[in-house]
């Protein structure tokens, strides 16, 4: 039982950071908390992964004369990969979160789901293309007009 | 140096090399970048084209990156399952390329159209690189390349929500992504070795280890939710919604069939048949699945009445015809899963570029927008006929060949109680289309279609107060059948993903001559 913690700790540490990213992506109503939680669930990943590199007696995978044994160098390149895959990731949900901020106006995920019902509000509408729908609409008003006056005459 | 052997590598490097190209030339006149996607993309297929004709004559390319010797360097291996996925894909990428230059000008701010198009050329680079390449940890690096230029793609719709729905979109992938590179992390825990095919060589060893059973758990559930197996789809919906017309078509047709395709590289290629059969009874778990997605997805299309959304719970459903012919596990079935990746990509694809059209003309995206279309739009409203037929599994047409694949694979499995599932769901597919198909040819358009074809779209030219056309004249077609009908640009590449739907459904023996090959390679581990 002690071995099963204690021999490999390592493991237990990268469960419990992966599930406490994974609870905060889910339950947090934030936005913003969401990818907080994202980043802690793959930063856990990351440990795993340098965890396994250890070779015992090993050294760190760079070229020194003093260095018996070293540790394994492929997983810390792959995970190079995976954090610039989660640098990336991040950057891409911040910039969505501008843009939601600024066209709901709230990034709590309850109001938000609350006002999407309303599709009709686009993300780029401007006071321009509002005037210009006062004015087509006044023409088409015009028009309906006109034609109900020559009905009229004719009757 | 020969081209033709660097082929392969290829594939890749030109649209990445575009993507860094287009906001160059695109910074002159932002219509060369268009040009320059459809060169790049028209070049992927002919490279593809010419990589299933080496594998059909030679055998199974491997290509080394960098001259470095797998395991050690990454390995671009290519058989027939390959070469049949790229193909499928890269042909659907350059048709759609030709139908984006009007429906993206119309949808999409003129400001954002050369970045739209650079981020386009990843998604393409991404696409292709998890189709092409036999390393595992490459592909889980292609998948995340794929999977942030898709997020990126589908929250530049014109609507609010489609942010939400890439915002969403953004976090159930990236939970999935990183479930895959646990998968990978565990697999080198016990092998060392990144290299699919040397994968498949050293795990027999430690099938029955908890280690590896995570790893394929992961893989599954990280792979079930990139190709949007129920009840892993809830992105699906509000991201084919929500987005530009161009990117609903180009991912409803592809990104979903590369997960399929990926899910089927790790169960039969990594992992061999035996354990998919005696050591963990995924088979059984993937077919209750798949039919309940086949069943769910076409009974919940029944009720949608916005087009897309219609269209994406049934792409759930036909997703479903995919992975239980993965899960059926004999030649039949197999052939039919890997036929519908090609057929279900030019059915649906047609199906979202005439959606495409149908809100160029008229920005009306409810199916009641539809009534009538039949004597406006009619090359249109053929090309949405000849998909929905296909859609529903009429003889003749592309649907009909996959599905009876897919009924002999079940016959073969002894599970004869899914043929009754897959009439019952061609049966409500039939439902859904067949009540738009009427609403197309025997009815009268709905009063607020004249007003809409006058009016839509922003006024970016003229001045304020300028009058719309006259709504009396629009209604009378002069003399020419073409007057109403979308542009050129946007018919002609529909036109020919339906006609292809009947030429591959009349002429089968093309796509499955090499589908055959592909499922028997997949069997035989070889």
């Amino acid at each position: 039982m002690i071995e099963l913690i204690a021999g490999k700790y390592n493991y237990w540490i990268y469960v419990t950071l992966m599930m406490t990213g994974f609870y905060a992506m889910i339950a947090k109503g934030n936005l913003i908390k969401k990818i907080i939680g994202m980043n802690i669930f793959q930063t856990a990943v990351f440990l795993f992964y340098i965890s396994i590199a250890k070779v015992e007696g090993g050294t760190a995978p760079i070229l020194w004369e003093q260095a018996v044994r070293y540790d394994n160098p492929v997983p810390h390149v792959l995970m190079l990969t995976a954090i610039v895959v989660g640098v990336s990731t991040t950057a891409v949900a911040l910039a969505l979160v501008i843009r939601i901020y600024k066209a709901y106006g709230t990034i709590e995920e309850e109001l938000i789901l609350e006002m999407g019902e309303d599709e009709t509000l686009d993300t780029e509408r401007t006071l321009q293309d509002l005037e210009v729908e006062i004015e087509d609409a006044d023409i088409r008003l015009q028009e309906i007009e006109q034609v109900t006056k020559g009905s009229d005459k004719e009757n | 140096m020969n081209i033709a052997e660097h082929l392969p590598i290829l594939v890749i490097v030109i649209p990445l090399m575009s993507a860094v190209i287009i906001p160059v030339a695109g910074r002159v006149n932002s219509i060369y970048s268009w040009y320059i996607a459809v060169a790049v993309t028209l070049s992927s297929f002919l490279v593809s084209l010419s990589l299933l004709n080496t594998v059909m004559d030679t055998g199974r390319i491997s290509y080394w990156l960098g001259n470095w010797e797998p395991p050690w360097g990454i390995e671009y291996s290519i058989d027939y399952l390959n070469a049949y996925v790229l193909v499928v894909v890269s042909f659907i990428f350059f048709i759609v390329s030709l139908y984006a230059r009007k429906s993206v000008e119309k949808e999409i701010d003129s400001s954002k159209i050369t970045a739209f198009y650079s981020i386009f050329m990843l998604f393409v680079t991404g696409l292709m690189g998890i189709v092409i390449t036999g390393d595992i940890f490459n592909l889980y690096v292609f998948i995340e390349i794929a999977s942030l230029a898709g997020y990126a793609l589908i929250a530049v719709g014109k609507k609010r929500n489609a942010l939400m729905a890439s915002y969403n979109y953004l976090i159930l992938g990236t939970i999935a992504a990183t479930f895959i590179v646990l998968g990978i992390g565990y697999l080198y825990m016990v092998t060392g070795t990144l290299n699919m095919i040397d994968l498949r060589d050293k795990l027999p060893m430690v099938y029955e280890s908890k280690v590896v059973l995570t790893a394929f758990a992961f893989f599954t559930v990280g792979l079930s939710l990139k190709l949007a197996l129920f009840p892993l789809h809830a992105w699906l919906p509000n991201a084919y919604t929500y987005a530009p017309s161009v990117v609903s078509a180009i991912m409803a047709a592809t990104a979903t069939k590369v997960g399929a395709y990926a899910l089927l590289r790790v169960m039969f290629t990594v992992f061999k048949l035996e354990f998919d059969l005696q050591v963990v009874p995924v088979t059984k778990i993937l077919i209750a699945l798949a039919l309940v997605a086949i069943v769910a997805g076409s009974v919940i299309a029944i009720a949608q009445t916005n087009i897309r959304r219609m269209l994406a719970y049934s792409s759930v459903g036909q997703i479903g015809y995919i992975v239980l012919g993965a899960a059926l596990v004999n030649q039949s079935s197999i052939t039919g899963s890997l036929l519908h990746i090609l057929n279900h990509g030019l059915m649906k694809g047609s199906l979202f570029l005439v959606v495409g059209a149908v809100i160029y003309k008229t920005g009306v995206e409810d199916i009641s927008g539809l009534r009538g279309m039949g004597k406006k739009m009619p090359f249109s409203m053929a090309a949405f006929t000849i998909a929905g037929l296909s859609m529903i599994g009429v003889p003749l047409t592309v649907g009909f060949v996959s599905k009876w694949y897919l009924a002999l694979g079940a016959l073969s499995a002894d599970m004869w109680f899914i043929i009754p599932i897959i009439l019952a769901s061609s049966l409500l597919t039939a439902v859904y289309f067949w009540r738009i198909i009427e609403g197309i040819y025997f009815a009268e358009p709905v009063g607020a279609y004249p007003a809409a074809v006058a009016g839509y779209g922003k006024r970016k030219s003229g001045p304020k107060g300028s009058k719309p056309p006259k709504s009396k004249n629009s209604n009378e077609n002069n003399g020419s059948f073409l007057k109403d009908d979308a542009p050129l640009g946007l018919i002609m590449p529909t036109l020919v993903l339906a006609a292809l739907c009947i030429v591959f459904g009349v002429g089968a023996f093309i796509p499955v001559s090499v589908a055959e090959q592909a499922a028997r390679m997949l069997l035989g581990g070889v």
